[in-house]
């Protein structure tokens, strides 16, 4: 079972390896949610949702159901 | 004619877009609507040298040429349109020198569309703090463009730019990237099945639809076309998103060099406090908490002033023009009043504004967003609904219009639906009179009940406007996925000039929209209130002098405007709907004020006072003679009208019922449909008669 971006704790990175789903908004994409792209998890709100990332230097929030179709390697 | 230079701005949210149109065009740009949608278009005229006068349009922010909001699809229906009026001639690309690699991606796009086109690298300023620096010449060349590098803070950069876009004939053509290479195959049939298209155009018209699918092709129809499933088209649109990616990569790396050890983060320093699992609360309370000391009390000092001016000029017009006549009266009762009862609120509303765009500018309101999302989604609303409700406490209407940047809609609907539940500032009036008339003064831990009264009516209107989309949430269905996106930006501090330009801008539209509706409603009112059939309305003068002999002459007048209101056309309005209302308590005078509430709710006062025959009673001098008036009030056999009960019951039904012809008609607006607001009127006037019938019936 690969990690998504829903695993990473709170400093952690990772390299995204498949963000193909169809339920993945294409702007995400567009903003630089493409494989090949690193990933930090910057901070979480409450309740650990929504998101706060750092995605190919493009910093955005996105909703953790959306980070769980997001496939990662953790690196670091 | 002279010749004219269209010039269209494009480019992402955040990047300060706007703040370059307004250096580009100062004053001269207004804001109109796209025909039939209510996107704002915004366009202004820029001087160039020799005479050369070029027409700006600051089209909406997007992240690439494929829409998937109203706002975005405006871009790319222009883009597509060379027999548009408004098609650029160039077009210029905004970027943010912090999110370059992002902002490229749409650059590449519209430069594929064969568009001249330049790229202003805006923030300039804060390159050495962030440590970054860019070799222009070989970013010029990689990109096949011309570059400006503005800094709108310090005011450079721009008459460059301005000669840039004056010499647009000398830019390079090239394309940066052969989409084609996506899929080679599919595009050779493509090409031979439509030749004379440009085949970058065809395939944004082709994957449009599977986003947002609103384009208009009147010169292509490429539903003829055998294409692909739209998840095939969707993985193609990913494949072009790395290959942009990967070009943008690869200028990038030649072009611009950042030291991180020398950037110093003030973002990482804010976030730990401001989006802080505590702190982040506690520091929205108290913004919260300024806003609304703002609203309800520095806005009351221009508020006064207003009142007092339009009933002076209310009253100048009485004794100026000549007396009797209902022209006058039409003038001093209806028009004048009328346009006062719209002039009072934009003190309110500029302050709500200046607040809400120095939040935005600054990059705090996504904070907020981040923050509240979870909480909100529990009732079906989204992080971005916390925008309009809170506009939602000083007028509905510029709050529905601030839900268009919620993607889903159903919690943007939902957020239309709930918000007139929020306590708008025209309830004020009528809560203040209401309370002061029926809740004892007097203290509880200090707190005055007055006071705490008025509080918790907010807390209701929140409560109900939190539970009804609750209940929504059950009962739609939902035909998309979640679909949350937020950009956190930079924190900035906001450019005044930008501040300044949406607080005038954003006031004007509120005038605009809301006062016609409110000026025509004070004119019917007022034809309703001094026309009346038959002989009681005609004969009031006699009727009345007959009965009340002796009395005096100013005693007299005021029974006669009374007797003659109770027989007017909504005076007989009142007496058939009173045993609809009876059982909330009201008699038919306060009927006449619900009926009349119906168009806005702050008409009720002045309604009551034309009611209770005293005058003008706008004015803040009067409110205590209406008070002891109403106070006074007794039905045929004694009893008092306004009790604990009927107040309490009356209160119910401002806070909950659907009393605002200019919000149901930017409802209808907003949703392209009469569904959903009289959905909001039925069920919120049922939602405020039930709960008015439990109050008075359970009180009495």
């Amino acid at each position: 079972m690969s990690l998504s971006i829903a695993d990473l704790k709170k400093g952690e990175q990772g390299i995204i390896t498949d963000s193909s789903s169809r339920n993945i908004p294409l702007k995400l994409l567009e903003m630089g949610c493409l494989p090949g792209n690193k990933v930090k998890l910057l901070q979480l709100a409450p309740f650990s949702d929504p998101l706060y990332l750092d995605i190919n230097d493009s910093f955005l929030a996105i909703r953790k159901d959306t980070a769980a179709l997001i496939l990662i390697d953790k690196i670091g | 004619m002279s010749k004219q230079l269209n010039v269209a701005l494009i480019g992402n949210p955040n990047t300060g877009k706007t703040s370059v149109f307004n250096a580009l065009t100062g004053l001269n740009q207004k804001v109109g609507n796209y025909p039939g949608i209510t996107v704002d278009k915004k366009q202004g005229s820029c001087r160039l040298s020799r005479g050369l006068k070029a027409h700006i349009l600051d089209l909406p922010g997007t992240y690439s040429l494929n829409a998937s909001s109203l706002d975005e699809n405006v871009v790319i229906e222009l883009l597509l349109n060379k027999n548009d009026k408004d098609y650029p001639d160039v077009a210029v690309i905004i970027s943010d020198v912090e999110n370059l690699k992002r902002n490229l991606l749409l650059f590449t796009q519209v430069k594929d569309l064969k568009i001249p086109t330049i790229l202003v690298i805006n923030m300039s300023d804060v390159m050495v703090r962030k440590g970054i620096s860019l070799d222009i010449k070989v970013l010029e060349q990689k990109l096949h463009t011309k570059i400006a590098l503005v800094s709108t803070r310090k005011n450079t950069g721009i008459e460059a730019l301005k000669d840039l876009i004056e010499n647009y004939r000398t830019l390079p053509k090239e394309q940066c990237l052969d989409a084609s290479t996506i899929d080679p195959d599919y595009f050779k049939r493509l090409k031979s099945a439509f030749p004379n298209q440009d085949l970058y155009k065809l395939w944004l018209v082709i994957t449009q639809d599977v986003n947002f699918g609103k384009i208009s092709r009147q010169e292509l129809d490429v539903l003829e076309f055998k294409t692909k499933s739209t998840q095939e088209l969707k993985r193609l649109q990913q494949k072009e998103a790395i290959k942009r990616y990967q070009f943008i990569n690869n200028v990038l790396k030649e072009g611009q060099i950042i030291d991180r050890s020398k950037a110093t983060d003030l973002r990482s320093k804010l976030d730990r406090i401001l989006i802080h699992k505590v702190w982040g609360y506690v520091v929205f309370f108290i913004v919260l908490l300024s806003i609304f000391q703002a609203i309800y009390d520095w806005a009351t000092v221009p508020m006064d002033l207003i009142d007092t001016t339009f009933a002076g000029l209310a009253e100048w017009v009485k004794t100026t023009f000549p007396n009797g006549g209902k022209i006058t009266d039409l003038i001093a009762e209806g028009i004048v009043s009328g346009i006062g009862g719209v002039v009072i609120f934009i003190p309110q509303i500029a302050f709500l504004f200046l607040f809400i765009s120095i939040l935005e500018e600054s990059g705090y309101m996504s904070r907020v967003v981040f923050l509240m999302d979870r909480i909100m989604r529990r009732f079906g609303l989204s992080g971005k609904s916390v925008v309009p409700l809170i506009s939602g406490t000083a007028c509905a209407i510029p709050a529905v219009m601030a839900t268009r940047n919620i993607e889903l809609w159903k919690e943007r609907l939902i957020t239309i639906l709930v918000t007139p539940f929020m306590t708008c500032s025209a309830r004020l009036p009528v809560y203040l009179i209401i309370v002061a008339l029926v809740i004892p003064e007097g203290y509880i831990f200090g707190l005055n009940y007055q006071a705490l009264t008025l509080m918790l009516l907010y807390l209701i209107g929140f409560g109900m406007a939190v539970f009804s989309a609750f209940i929504l949430d059950r009962v739609m269905k939902s035909k998309r996925k979640t679909f949350f996106v937020v950009e956190m930006p930079s924190y900035k501090l906001p450019l005044l000039k930008n501040v300044f330009i949406t607080v005038v801008e954003k006031t004007k539209t509120f005038v605009l929209e809301a006062g016609k509706i409110i000026l025509a409603i004070s004119i019917i009112l007022w034809v309703l209130a001094s026309y009346g059939p038959g002989k009681e309305f005609n004969n009031a003068n006699r009727i009345v002098t007959e009965n009340y002999n002796g009395t005096s002459q100013d005693e007299l007048d005021d029974k006669i405007a009374s007797y003659q209101l109770e027989h007017s056309y909504i005076g007989i309005i009142g007496k058939t709907i009173e045993p609809v209302i009876k059982p909330l308590g009201y008699d038919w005078k306060i009927g006449i004020g619900l009926v009349a509430s119906f168009a806005a709710r702050e008409v009720f006062v002045g309604t009551l006072a034309t009611i209770y025959s005293v005058g003008s009673a706008s004015e803040n001098e009067n409110i205590d003679t209406i008070k002891s008036k109403m106070a006074n009030e007794k039905y045929p056999d004694g009893r008092p009208v306004f009790t604990f009960a009927s107040g309490i019951s009356l209160l119910l039904f401002y806070a909950f019922a659907m009393q605002c012809m200019s919000t149901l008609a930017v409802v209808k607006r907003e949703t392209k449909s009469w569904k959903w607001p009289l959905v909001q009127l039925v069920g919120m006037s049922t939602i405020a008669y039930v709960s008015a019938l439990i109050a008075f019936q359970f009180l009495k």
